[in-house]
This record gives structure tokens, sequence and C-alpha cells, in this order.
């Protein structure tokens, strides 16, 4: 119980490291975000469900500024993001982030994108960037396919070298934007393993999923969003037995009953 | 016939400074085009006016005019002193520069934004996602048009004989002048300019099948 209120009091801003405070945003007439508060702590495996077009993806996507605010303060690691620039370019190195459509680089290997990063951003030495390339393409299992272009392998495989070219930056914390809602049912599980093993690792993640399963198992804590506002939260286990609004009494009826 | 093997010399001068203009200022149009491109596509508001003004001003302006103020305008205003050659380069590359710009910035409108915004998200700056990402996967597209605006950019460069600087067209002028038969001049020139455009319209298409392979 202590641990649910806690969770629903917004955690303590001190060691937040991504914080968003009363965040707004209008795309046109829609009010897309309406005074989001959100703090993710350091190692914290934050997970946002909610029905399409409730916003959670935009909320993703200000958080490493891919979409601009109206109003509202956005921090990560106690550093508020700066304006379009060197400064942000450099912010946003410390941020992972993996697209629902991938987005690897077309013209480009799968080994030069996840090199690029790191020799163009970095400055990292060549030898040593392809290294660590190799070990990151390794560890999400597609070493073997290095030397392919991006069109040449499977959905789930591209998700995977997205998730290794995002971690060769040594990101703060990584964002995921419907990571598996392109691909086909066989390979989400080969992307979920990937995020899971991340999480484990005490990986700092916000996850916009479709996926509960993901949500129930690795999840520090739940994020609902619905109509732009932030619900409720909670730990994955007190939401999915329990919930407390009705919106997410008719959002769970309607995906789990299925 | 004749006029051909009589006045080869000429010809072939002319020949040469067909294709030296249409080269140095194919190039400058290139370099010029890609640039302003990138002004267009910028997040910072001054450049985009800068950029869209640029292209605004030389692509609506008949070419001969800007060649009429290349001749008696520049020099008194900015540059005095420059010569005939460079400121047909200057006429032709501008106006060239225009439309290089508008066919780069549509190969860049065909890169998916999703490529951009994941240069953006691992901390590449605006400039090294246009260099490294964007560019690069635009230029396949680009080609075809490109081939289109070099050729026409040869037979604009005529356009300089009328201003004196010698090329081909030129060189019809002043056989003429000397009463040689029209017909079999304007042959010549023909011919002289085929040999270029074909040239430029196979090199891009090599150019084309080249990229298609790669990726």
């Amino acid at each position: 119980m202590t641990e649910v209120s806690v969770a629903k009091d917004a955690a303590p801003a001190a060691d937040g490291l991504v914080v968003l405070k009363n965040v707004n945003k209008h795309f046109g007439a829609l009010h897309v975000l309406q005074d989001i508060d959100l703090t993710v702590a350091r190692g914290e495996v934050v997970v946002v469900i909610g029905p399409s077009g409730s916003g959670k993806s935009t909320l993703c996507r200000t958080i490493n500024r891919l979409e601009t605010i109206d109003s509202g303060d956005i921090a990560i690691d106690g550093r508020p993001l700066p304006q379009e620039g060197r400064e942000l370019a450099r912010l946003r190195a410390d941020v992972g982030m993996v697209f629902q459509s991938f987005n690897l680089f077309a013209h480009k290997t799968v080994l030069e994108n996840v090199m690029l990063g790191q020799v163009k951003v970095r400055k990292a030495d060549k030898k040593a960037a392809e290294e660590k390339a190799r070990a990151l393409l390794d560890r999400v299992g597609v070493g073997t396919q290095a030397d392919k272009y991006p069109a040449q392998l499977s959905g789930g495989q591209q998700q995977r070298v997205a998730i290794a070219r995002a971690l060769a930056m040594d990101p703060k914390v990584m964002l995921f934007d419907e990571p598996t809602s392109a691909l086909d049912p066989e390979m989400i599980n080969e992307v979920l393993e990937v995020m899971q093993q991340l999480a484990r690792d005490g990986m700092t993640m916000v996850v916009v999923t479709h996926e509960m399963g993901f949500a129930r198992s690795a999840a520090n804590r739940v994020v609902f969003m619905a109509d732009g506002k932030i619900v409720e939260q909670a730990t994955p286990d007190q939401f999915f037995s329990n919930p407390r609004s009705d919106r997410a009494k008719d959002f769970l009826s309607k995906i789990l009953h299925h | 016939m004749n006029v051909l093997l009589d006045h080869l010399p000429e010809f072939r001068e002319g020949f040469i400074g067909t294709v030296l203009l249409t080269l140095a200022s194919g190039l400058l149009a290139m370099v010029l085009g890609v640039v302003i491109a990138g002004f267009r596509v910028s997040p910072i508001a001054p450049l985009r006016f800068f950029g869209t003004a640029w292209v605004t001003l030389f692509r609506n302006t008949p070419l001969t005019l800007l060649f009429l103020v290349a001749w008696f305008v520049v020099p008194v205003i900015f540059a005095p002193g420059l010569n005939p050659w460079t400121k047909a380069l200057l006429a032709l590359g501008f106006y060239t520069s225009a439309f290089v710009c508008e066919a780069v910035r549509s190969g860049i409108n065909t890169v998916p934004l999703g490529q951009a915004e994941a240069a953006r998200s691992i901390g590449m700056t605006f400039f090294q996602t246009l260099r490294l990402i964007v560019l690069p996967q635009a230029t396949r597209t680009v080609i075809p048009p490109l081939s289109s605006i070099f050729i026409a950019l040869t037979k604009n460069s005529a356009i300089a004989g009328a201003f004196s600087v010698t090329e081909l067209f030129g060189v019809q002028k002043l056989l003429s002048d000397k009463g040689f038969a029209i017909a079999w001049i304007f042959l010549w020139v023909a011919i002289g300019y085929l040999v270029i455009t074909f040239t430029i319209s196979g090199l891009f298409r090599l150019l084309e099948r080249r990229m298609g392979v790669a990726r």
C-alpha cells in the first residue's frame, strides 16, 4: 500500500533522472499533453500505456525534444532541455531513442549504423567504435548480420540493431516509442527479451507499448494515459489486478479479455 | 561543309569555351544549390528566408536580364573590373543554382523523416544529419532532374556568346557575319552542343546505374 502511494504521489524529484513538470502541448486545437507531471528515477523502468491518441508517443518524444512543448519544464539529469542547437545535440546523445519504425540509416550497413554515432558524435576512435559495435550487436543477437544493409534484415532484427545503435552512445536513459508495434507477432518476443535484459541490467527506461506482458514483468511502474492526461500510475501488480480509475478499468477490460 | 574545316580553330575554341563555361558554372551552381537547399530546410528562420529569397530571385528572372545585370550593374556596384568570362560564370552559376537547390530540396523531401529523427536522437547536429544521413540518401532521386538542369545550363551558356564571351554559339555569329552559308554553320554548332549534352546525359545515366546498385 505504501509503495503504491509513493508511486502515485510522484517519486521524489531530487534523484529524478527525467523530470517533466506541468508539461502542455497542442497540435492545433488538440490538447495532446495536459499538465503532465512525471518523474523517472535512476534505474527505473516506466511503462506508459493507454489507448491510441492518448498522447503517449508524443510524451515520449518530448523527452528528447523531437517534439517541442508549449509550456512546462523538462529536465534530464538535473539539466533543463536546451533550445535546438549544439547543446541539445549533446544532450540527445545521452538519451537513447528506439522508434516504432526502426529508422535505421538505410544507406549504411548494420555495423556502420552502430558505429556512426560513436565516431561522429562521441569522436571515438574507429577501431574502438567497431569493437564496441560488434560487442553490442552480439549482445542483441545480430552479430552475424553486421555487414548487411538494414533492408536485408527482418523487422525484429532491425529493431534489435536500433537498440544496439542507441546503446552505443552509453545513454543515461532509453526511450522506446512503441518498439514492437510494427513487428510481426513472431518477432515481438526477440525484441522484448532484449529489453527485459536491459531492464535487469539497471537501465533507466521509458517504454511506450501495447505489450501488457512486458509491462507486467519488466516495469517498476505503469503510467496509464488517456486523452492527453496521466490518469493513473501504480506498480504493475496493483494496476493490472486492481485499477482505480474507470478509464483504466474500461481500457483493461477491452484489451485483456480477448 | 567546308566552313567547318576552314575554321576548325574557331570552332574548336568555341567548343572548348562552351565546355569550360558549362563545367565551371555547373560546379558553382552545384555548390551554391546544395548550400542553399540546406538553408531552405534549416531550423534557423533567417537562413530559410535567405534561401527562399535566393531561389525566388534567380528562378524567376530571365537569364538574359541576369546577364545584363552582371555586365552593367555588378561592375558599378559590387566588383569593378570583372572579365566577361567571370561575369558569365556568375550569371549562369547563380541562375542555375536556384534550380539545383529545388532539385536537391525535392530529393531531401523524399528521405523519410524518421531518418533525420534517428540521426538527431543519437546527437548529430543539423549539419551532420544533413551531410551524413539525408543528402547521401537524397542523391539517387536528385540525379535525373540534375541531368536536365545541366543540359539546360549547356544551352543557356549560348547567351554568353551574345555578350562576346568566346563560346560555341558566338562562333556562329562570327562566321555568319563573314557571309558563310548559315545552314552549315548552324548544323556544326548544333552538333557541337549535341556532343556536350549527350555526354552529360550519358554520364548521369552511368551515375544513376551506379547508385542503383549500391544499397
